[in-house]
């Protein structure tokens, strides 16, 4: 187990030092992450006042696109240089390799979260302080769920042709209820009073689907890996 | 060392990618302190045979033991074993060299790692450029990068595919001792190589393939070049027939 987290630590290390280099990812889905929400700023926001409860979906929504942004470049990079291949080889159990990787799109996305819930706060006028750890513990769970599934589909098709495609087309239908669930959580604490127990259900229904979206990657990552 | 082993046994193995038939029907047998050549034409599946021997690619018929162990079961501790060369380097260019090497050090759970990552820079040649992008080296400063990422963990089986590429005369000549160097400490090596002048003299044993098929090939002495170009031109009769002609005739 010690080796495991060992091996899932390196990779992790290694992926967030590459990001920190050229910041690639970091900028493309930050910047695409805001651009997503100026959009239904301009669309839902009229004379100062912003469409009652879009603010949730609008939040989960650019999470979701960005999220599949930097899925697909974080394989993208060990596609164009072959690394992939070489993680594959190193003396380690495979899954390891998974939840190295898991971790690093999860510390993006989290990058890309704590500049769009400002944002959101900012332009649809959503109390996201009211409930703050209501709200981190909505959002840590639904992006584990969302980046599970997606690390996962992301590292199986880093060899299809059509990947940059693939990837929103069975990532998406997957992960709908976790969309649904963190959407239905975050508008119970956005509301104007905050319905906890509401949150507290949509949460732990949250969680449910990260136990077993995470089991099921990482018991799944050797043999579809394997070419 | 537990999942060590001395002889490598490729039985009877096919490869296919849908129709098309990579290999077929390969088997071949290579001992410690062995450097096998594998040569062939573009396309003739040595690239694959290379990926099934580093365990990346599975067979779609027949067996590769390792001593005793076979991929599937030994697993990760056989993969510690293994060292391998690919055409892509397997590297990352946003890194350093030293930082390349000690993510694979750190991976390969070696200990002291450090002084591992500095001598391999000193083998390479490296050293002075230790903390340099990779993105801006050579491809020959890559490859003798790589190669030292390849024999980090002390690999039993290395496999080494186009070695030579990109290496100038001194650095080629470096590598053909370093591999002979390996061989002497009981290390098997399988190169793929289609630089038939630094191979000869370094090779032990030689398998080409052709198409997929692995050639028999003529013990008898002589120059590298002559045997590979006559095993090629006894293996295709009718193709071989115009172009001999064809040679008469200029």
């Amino acid at each position: 187990m010690k080796q495991f987290l060992r091996v899932a630590w390196v990779v992790m290390r290694k992926d967030l030092t590459v990001e920190m280099r050229s910041r690639e990812i970091v900028y493309t889905t930050v910047f695409f992450a805001a651009s997503c929400v100026l959009v239904f700023a301009f669309a839902l926001v009229r004379e100062g006042r912003p469409l009652e409860d879009a603010s949730a979906g609008i939040l989960w929504i650019a999470i979701a696109f960005a999220g599949t942004l930097a899925l697909g470049r974080t394989f993208e990079r060990e596609r164009h240089t072959e690394t992939l291949r070489a993680l594959m080889l190193a003396p380690s159990d495979r899954p390891a390799i998974y939840l190295g990787k898991l971790l690093g799109v999860l510390v993006l996305m989290a990058i890309v979260e704590a500049v769009l819930v400002p944002m959101i706060g900012l332009l649809f006028h959503a109390p996201v302080f009211a409930r703050p750890l209501w709200l981190a513990a909505l959002l840590a769970a639904g992006t584990l769920g969302f980046a599970s599934v997606g690390t996962l589909f992301a590292a199986m098709l880093v060899r299809a042709r059509s990947r940059d495609v693939l990837l929103p087309v069975l990532l998406y239908p997957i992960t709908i209820p976790v969309i649904i669930a963190g959407v239905r959580g975050t508008a119970a604490i956005f509301q104007a009073t905050p319905d906890e127990p509401m949150a507290r259900f949509w949460t732990a229904l949250l969680v449910f689907f990260d136990v077993v979206f995470v089991t099921l990657s990482l018991w799944t990552f050797e043999p579809l890996m394997t070419e | 060392m537990e999942y060590d082993f001395d002889r490598l046994v490729v039985d009877d193995v096919s490869r296919h990618f849908g129709r098309r038939r990579a290999l077929t029907r390969v088997s071949l047998t290579c001992g410690a302190g062995t450097i096998l050549g594998l040569l062939g034409p573009n396309g003739a599946g040595k690239s694959t045979l290379l990926a099934i021997l580093s365990t990346l690619l599975a067979p779609t018929s027949g067996h590769v033991r390792y001593g005793t162990f076979d991929a599937r079961s030994a697993g990760p501790g056989l993969r510690g074993r293994l060292g391998l060369l690919g055409h892509d380097l397997y590297l990352y260019p946003e890194l350093t060299a030293r930082e390349n090497l000690e993510f694979f050090a750190r991976l390969y759970g070696l200990v002291h790692p450090r002084e591992r990552v500095d001598r391999a820079l000193a083998h390479a040649g490296l050293a002075d450029r230790a903390d340099d992008a990779v993105s801006g080296f050579s491809r020959g400063m890559r490859q003798r990068l790589a190669l030292e990422r390849a024999l980090l963990h002390g690999p039993r089986l290395l496999l080494l595919d186009e070695p030579f590429t990109g290496l100038d005369d001194a650095s080629g000549h470096a590598l053909v001792s370093r591999l002979r160097g390996l061989r002497d400490e009981g290390a098997i090596v399988i190169a793929a190589t289609h630089d038939l002048d630094l191979a000869e003299g370094l090779l032990d044993e030689v398998a080409i393939l052709r198409e997929g098929r692995l050639l028999a090939v003529p013990r008898a002495s002589g120059p590298l070049r002559e045997r590979y170009r006559e095993t090629l031109l006894a293996a295709t009769p009718t193709a071989a027939a115009p172009s001999a002609r064809e040679e008469r005739a200029r």
